[in-house]
């Protein structure tokens, strides 16, 4: 085992080198290429036996990793923002073959307007593909997930395609210290993929994706698959159990940090939790009764883990990296699903949008959240949803705005 | 923690000037966290880079908004306000300049109140080894790195570029710890930011706005040219009216970003506001007449551009 400093792309390369890839379909898309350059060099150097192969879109990527999903090899690929939106019907169509493979998506935000820093609409564009999905907050976290999402994925119950989400810049190009197991280490967590009935060759017939012109079976088939991921927390706990015991890092559906005792609760996914939790650690020095509970897992949603951590707490914040125009954060409202009903319900379930396209969130903005889910509970009023957007920020687009004309026009009465 | 920001122009080496630091607080014992921070990468345009390093797990992220020590590879990136290389600068925070002038200069005109220092400009032919020097300048400030760190770091990042460019950029690294050695300890650690006494972030509550303003739309044409990308420019192209032989229209048509007009007499004239100094018209001048003049010697000889 080795520590070193590796990028969050870097960390998702050795996670896939360490899993022992057979194929690589690829595309290039900022800010994913990194992984991609990283495991062709190795292919390159003979330090990775894989075929790689370089296709003409992301869909036709998608499709290649599914069809080679079927014939029993160990798939792997990955992609970002528009690059996965453009693979969407492939998404679906592949999660519908109920084939293993794993697949990185770096998050950035989506067009229009166009931008290349992250945030969480293009992942949670995939919310209901039928791909699990396992949300990494350190570089650490992703090299390991990475293992554990192809356990998962092949787990002969779940045998469901797994995405593995790292935020743009923030992870994608930030270094950390990594541990980085040896291969025999992994050997023993992973072993070479068994693939089992899954076994596609020429002579030997079968049809993927077949058609059902009725909606009896068009049910079973997805209500099965919609069965098969939700074992997926049973299973990842299990997995993270077996990870724990050879690497000595465990993981876990949620992760609760100082949330045991804690009044206020921040809930959020992603690389910005450790901002959280570095907000949670002042907090906690300034006498506030605070913490975090992260879910790792958003598909399987983790649903029954989130109801005991959060059960009798004063009130919970939802701090949500997305936005989905006309409703709001998604976090949050799948949250209130979840909660709805329970006798130790959090009165307070407040909703917080921030960090779109980049934006970065502070430390003062964590700690006037949490003055504001604060006041709610002694209040004993939901607050609205707010947008953590400042004065100054404003300024700076009006300024843009003035350079684009755009007041001109308005002035001009051009419409 | 040490929070250390370093601004310089793409293609200066900052990215690499940040893992070099990074990588000698790694092999030093430090919990660290590097990262440069680009958008659409532009050789010649702004950018920066960063790194955290502290004795325990780093949980913060992202852009350092209040630096221990602020790292400028060119001295003219202090006077764009854009580049934002003051950017919450505190009392406290130290700034290391790559710059001919002296500390005291930049202190004054700046109104410093930290510590300053200057790395001595390194010649034209070595320029592109200033990312060496930088964080061999950074880690003789800092009481925990030293000389063998640094090497050792150095060696690690560059290794790839093969044995001899790992000796040169070492001895740059070198040269300017010793410069600097002297000063010891001039950076110290900053505390975090507490959560009992801090200024609030100043939020507000859009409102609906009607289409006209709130689309991402530029409603004219050439809004462009309002951006000096002139100012990206590390190599001036002069013009020598005596050796042009106007042929009105080579310079021209190939300068890719339509910076040079031909008047009526058929003379071409550099827009320096834009020219980002490629060089390409040089490079296609058929009379040679085109030279390439470092924007610092161009502006300390007095030509304006």
């Amino acid at each position: 085992m080795t520590r070193k400093l590796l990028t969050g792309n870097g960390a998702a390369a050795w996670g896939a080198r360490l899993a022992r890839i057979d194929y690589l379909p690829a595309f290039p898309i900022t800010p994913q290429t990194e992984i991609i350059e990283t495991l062709s060099n190795w292919i390159e150097g003979r330090e990775l036996e894989c075929r790689m192969v370089t296709m003409e879109s992301e869909h036709s990527m998608l499709t290649a990793a599914g069809a080679a999903a079927v014939t029993g090899v160990r798939v792997f690929t990955a992609t970002s923002s528009q690059g996965l939106l453009y693979a969407t019907e492939m998404l679906y169509t592949v999660a519908g073959w109920r084939v293993p493979l794993v697949m990185v998506n770096v998050s950035r935000g989506l067009s229009s307007p166009i931008t290349l820093e992250p945030d969480h609409n293009d992942v949670l564009a995939m919310r209901d593909c039928g791909f699990l999905q396992l949300h990494c907050a350190t570089c650490q976290e992703v090299l390991d997930n990475l293992l554990i999402a192809y356990r998962l994925a092949e787990h002969p119950t779940v045998r469901l395609p797994v995405l593995v989400n790292l935020d743009g810049f923030y992870l994608s190009f930030t270094r950390e210290p990594v541990l980085i197991p040896t291969q025999a280490e992994v050997d023993r967590f992973l072993p070479p993929f068994n693939p089992g009935s899954i076994r596609f060759r020429g002579g030997e017939p079968l049809s993927e994706g077949v058609a059902v012109l009725e909606g009896a079976a068009y049910s079973y088939f997805r209500y099965e698959a919609h069965l098969a991921s939700l074992q997926g927390i049973r299973v990842y706990e299990e997995l993270g159990q077996e990870f724990a015991g050879l690497f000595g890092r465990s993981y876990t559906a949620l992760e609760c940090y100082k949330s045991e005792d804690a009044e206020i609760v921040f809930v959020m996914i992603g690389s910005f939790a450790t901002k959280a939790k570095e907000a949670v650690d002042r907090l906690r020095e300034a006498g506030k009764k605070v913490g975090l509970v992260r879910p790792r897992l958003v598909r399987p949603f983790p649903a029954a883990a989130l109801r005991g951590a959060l059960a009798g707490k004063k009130g919970v914040a939802v701090i949500d990296q997305n936005l989905s125009p006309g409703k709001g954060g998604i976090l949050h409202g799948e949250l209130a699903s979840a909660l709805y009903g329970m006798a130790e319900a959090p009165p307070v379930l407040a909703s917080f949008v921030g960090g779109l396209g980049g934006r970065d969130i502070s430390s003062e903005e964590f700690f006037e959240i949490h003055k504001a889910v604060q006041r709610a509970v002694s209040e004993g009023v939901n607050p609205s949803p707010r947008l953590l957007y400042t004065e100054e920020e404003l300024r700076g687009v009006r300024t843009m705005q003035s350079v684009a004309r755009a007041a001109d026009t308005k002035q001009g009465g051009g419409a | 923690m040490y929070r250390i920001r370093l601004h310089g122009r793409g293609g200066q080496g900052m990215k690499t000037a940040g893992r070099i630091l990074g990588s000698a607080f790694f092999l030093a014992g430090f919990e660290v966290q590097d990262a440069p921070r680009y958008g659409a990468e532009r050789r010649g345009a702004p950018i920066f880079a960063y790194v955290r390093a502290g004795r325990t797990p780093i949980l913060e992220r992202g852009v350092i908004s209040r630096p221990d020590l602020i790292i400028v590879a060119d001295d003219h990136l202090l006077a764009m306000p854009g580049a934002g290389v003051l950017s919450g600068a505190q009392p406290q925070t130290a700034f290391l300049i790559h710059s001919h002038e002296k500390p005291s200069l930049w202190r004054e005109r700046l109104n410093l109140q930290g510590p300053v220092f200057t790395l001595p400009g390194l010649p034209e032919n070595e320029l592109r080894f200033r990312g060496a020097a930088c964080a061999g300048g950074a880690a003789a400030l800092i009481p925990e790195l030293n000389i063998d760190l640094l090497a050792e770091a150095v060696q690690e990042e560059l290794a790839p570029l093969g044995p001899e460019l790992v000796a040169t950029n070492l001895g740059v690294a070198r040269m300017a710890y010793a410069s600097l050695a002297a000063h010891r300890g001039a950076v110290h650690e900053g505390g975090p930011v507490s959560a009992g006494e801090y200024t609030p972030p100043g939020w507000l509550t859009l409102a609906c706005e009607e289409p006209l303003l709130s689309a991402p739309a530029i409603h004219a044409a050439a809004t462009s040219e309002l951006s000096q990308t002139g100012l990206w420019r590390t190599e001036r192209p002069i013009i020598d009216g005596s050796r042009c032989n106007r042929c009105w229209w080579l310079c021209s048509t190939f300068c890719p970003e339509g910076a040079i007009q031909v008047d009526d007499e058929r003379r071409p004239r550099i827009d320096y506001g834009h020219c980002k100094g490629c060089l390409v018209c040089l490079a296609q001048c058929p009379a040679h007449a085109i030279s390439a003049v470092p924007e610092e010697e161009a502006a300390a000889q007095g030509e304006t551009p």
